[in-house]
């Protein structure tokens, strides 16, 4: 934690010249030696999850630029080559292309698990604001990285994503072709794309120092939620390594096994099979979706009947993650000793889950059966158009009325005074796991 | 923590998978409407996490590709020494390289290439080598597309991933042509497919039970004996069109199997792996409170 004493003492003589000089050994040793809070469960795991993701990302990444070509008539050949005639070129492909999808789950995990155990309250709204920001990162990242391939759904994707931008008034129009490096997507968009996406993982490194930063000066949050007072420092924290490295090693090995049965096994059954169609700009698909991991947005794009609409409200949901910190008025962080906001909360799991289902059907099919009730303003009730319109609403509503309000109402659970309390006395069992 | 507790952790991250499996049917679009006959399934070997290739039947499946698909179908990212790499139809452990492969070397010689004479720099046609793309039937896309009413016929490069079902839509596709139904306009240069992708609601009288299917260009391709398989299996229509969707499968990913096979022995490492560092968390964090 921030004021965590420095316990390391430099032995050789090169580490005596270095810590006077770049004292970046101390640093490795403070950050093993960091107290942790005994008490964090499976939950806690995901940070270490979506740093291996990151890099991951990151080296696979590097080495399938050395083989790609970002032109729209190689594009698609140059990705199959090196599935072909790289050695090992399948397995770093795959492991790029599933990894994004295996980045995302573990993300959504990361943020349910800070959304339930208040981790952006005070004093770590700094923690939760740069995360958002690294998730705004990594949705754009994985669009441009989607494109790369140049396929069906790559292009109809971009079509689909960067029209939304001309339905801004006024200024839309020459930002699209600002963007797109000109008046339809083609080569000057690969190109640019091709930049960005080799651009942006590394904002998003940087981004993971601040929040690395921002989460030492303020401390880990813990399943209790309370913070741990000074005197209770050495009876409520352990040392970072070997505990946590343990656990999270253990995790992270259990998250691998995971990843490699897509890679290995089913590497395309996260993908669209029309991705394989190399991009036709004359050809529409029957159905554009975005990977599953876009779909609940997607489906909040396309509930609202204004275009311009929708996209507000696509970039409200995300958006509104950001201001979360201030939309919460509870003083008790841990949703534990919340069961009011708790039953809200399994609820925003489940709509989010449907808002995803929903994004990859046709607004118009039938949600149950086949029948028809009646048509409520502009598609019938028994629609996937209405099922996310009400998605869309609790989604906002789980925001902006219902976080407030509750705050305000609830009658909390009594919060134990330290985190060795419920941990000794064993009631601490219900989210433990 | 109890064993208990950890069970349940476990338990949990069970749940977790079991969510990401869930996430694989999600990722599925919706059928279009008319798409409802289910696939054919052609009981290939390849299926599965155990399963491999078999041989016999990718040769009987190059074999009706070179003589029938590749009249009118190019294969732009095959190339004949792709044919000799291990997993694929004519590998063979003696040789040097898959550039270095008898069969396929005498496979390729069978083609012409079109090419430029070193020295004059004029437009020949040579012999192909192992090195060759396979090559395409048309000079280019319009050609393609003016000798086949409008439509070039798609690349079979990668056909197997480029299709929900795989292979077995592929098969099920080339075993589909059934019977025009009762009362289907169809149009000149169009046939009905049962499992093409469409709907054929506007092509049939106002009140008919709609068919499943959809119009393709591609007249039936097979007859029976088309092909003379060197092995001495029967060429019927059917198992030319099994032969062939194997083939197809093993070209859109020539990996596949080996990638299967590595990831068995990967995921008995990380299995193995997890056993001994669950054993050490448990001793680190024995009769540590959390």
């Amino acid at each position: 934690m921030s004021d965590h004493e420095s316990t390391y003492v430099p032995k050789t003589g090169i580490e005596k010249w270095l810590d006077t000089r770049l004292p970046i050994i101390r640093f490795g040793a403070d950050y093993m030696s960091l107290p942790t809070p005994r008490n964090l469960n499976y939950w806690w795991t995901f940070g270490g999850i979506l740093a291996l993701c990151l890099v991951i990302q990151i080296a696979t990444g590097v080495i399938l630029a050395m083989h790609y070509v970002p032109n729209t008539e190689m594009a698609f050949a140059s990705v199959e080559r090196i599935m072909r005639d790289v050695n090992g070129g399948d397995l770093i492909r795959y492991t790029h292309a599933n990894g994004a999808s295996m980045f995302f789950i573990a993300v959504y995990l990361h943020m349910l698990r800070g959304l339930y155990y208040g981790s952006y309250k005070a004093p770590r709204e700094m923690i939760w604001i740069v995360g958002c920001l690294i998730f705004f990162l990594m949705i754009a990242t994985a669009f441009l990285g989607y494109v790369l391939p140049w396929g069906q759904m790559s292009y109809w994707g971009a079509e689909v994503i960067t029209n939304l931008i001309g339905a801004i008034p006024v200024v839309g129009e020459p930002v699209l072709i600002w963007l797109r490096g000109g008046p339809a997507i083609d080569n000057a968009t690969l190109n640019r794309f091709f930049s960005l996406h080799y651009l942006l993982p590394f904002v998003i490194a940087g981004c993971v120092v601040l929040h690395l930063w921002a989460l030492h000066a303020a401390g880990q949050n813990n399943p209790v939620g309370i913070l741990i007072p000074k005197d209770r420092q050495a009876k409520d924290t352990v040392p970072f390594h070997p505990y946590f490295t343990v656990k999270d090693g253990f995790a992270i090995i259990l998250f691998l096994m995971l990843f490699a049965l897509f890679v290995f096994f089913m590497p395309n059954a996260l993908g669209h099979a029309d991705n394989y169609i190399p991009a036709n700009p004359l050809v529409t698909p029957a159905h554009i979706v975005p990977e599953w991991y876009m779909l609940p947005f997607y489906a909040i794009l396309r509930a609202i009947p204004d275009k311009f609409g929708g996209v507000m409200a696509m970039f409200g949901a995300i958006g509104v993650l950001f201001v979360l910190p201030w939309l919460d008025t509870s003083k008790v962080r841990s949703m534990r000793y919340r069961p009011t906001m708790r039953t809200f909360f399994i609820l925003f799991v489940i709509v989010g889950l449907i808002l995803g289902w929903c994004g990859a059907q046709l607004p118009d099919a039938p949600v149950i059966g086949t029948f028809k009730t009646f048509t409520l303003i502009d598609g019938d009730l028994n629609s996937y158009l209405w099922l996310t319109r009400f998605a869309t609403a609790y989604y906002f509503a789980f925001f902006l009325i219902i976080m407030p309000l509750v705050g305000l109402r609830e009658t909390p659970r009594t919060i134990p005074a330290t985190i060795s309390e419920p941990v000794l006395s064993g009631g601490d069992a219900e989210m433990k796991g | 923590m109890t064993l208990q507790t950890n069970i349940r952790a476990m338990k949990k991250t069970l749940v977790l998978i079991a969510a990401a499996a869930g996430l694989t049917f999600a990722a599925q679009p919706a059928l279009a409407a008319g798409e409802a006959h289910a696939l054919r399934n052609g009981g290939f070997s390849f299926e599965g996490p155990f399963g491999s290739f078999d041989r016999n039947q990718l040769q009987r499946g190059y074999k009706v590709y070179r003589e029938v698909c590749a009249s009118c179908h190019s294969m732009d990212l095959m190339h004949f020494r792709t044919l000799a790499e291990p997993g694929g139809p004519f590998f063979d452990s003696h040789q040097a390289s898959p550039a270095e492969n008898r069969w396929v070397k005498a496979l390729a010689k069978e083609v012409q290439i079109a090419d430029i004479d070193t020295e004059t720099g004029e437009p020949v046609m040579r012999d192909g080598t192992a090195a060759d793309r396979f090559p395409n039937p048309y000079p280019n896309a319009t050609a393609a597309a003016a000798a086949n009413g409008g439509a070039a016929p798609p690349d079979l490069s990668v056909m197997a991933k480029a299709r929900h079902g795989g292979a077995n839509y592929i098969y099920s596709l080339l075993t589909g042509y059934a019977a025009v139904p009762q009362g289907l306009q169809i149009r000149p240069g169009q046939h009905y497919n049962m499992y093409m992708a469409g709907d054929l609601t506007p092509f049939m009288p106002e009140g008919a039970h709609v068919p499943p299917g959809g119009f393709i260009a591609m007249p039936a391709p097979l007859t029976a004996g088309q092909v003379t398989y060197d092995d001495d299996t029967v060429a019927s229509v059917d198992q030319m069109a099994k032969d062939v969707a194997a083939y197809i499968a093993w070209a859109s990913d020539p990996r596949q199997v080996q990638r299967k096979q590595t990831g068995v022995g990967v995921l008995i490492f990380l299995f193995i792996f997890a056993g001994i560092t669950y054993l050490s968390y448990r001793r680190i964090w024995k009769g540590v409170a959390h």
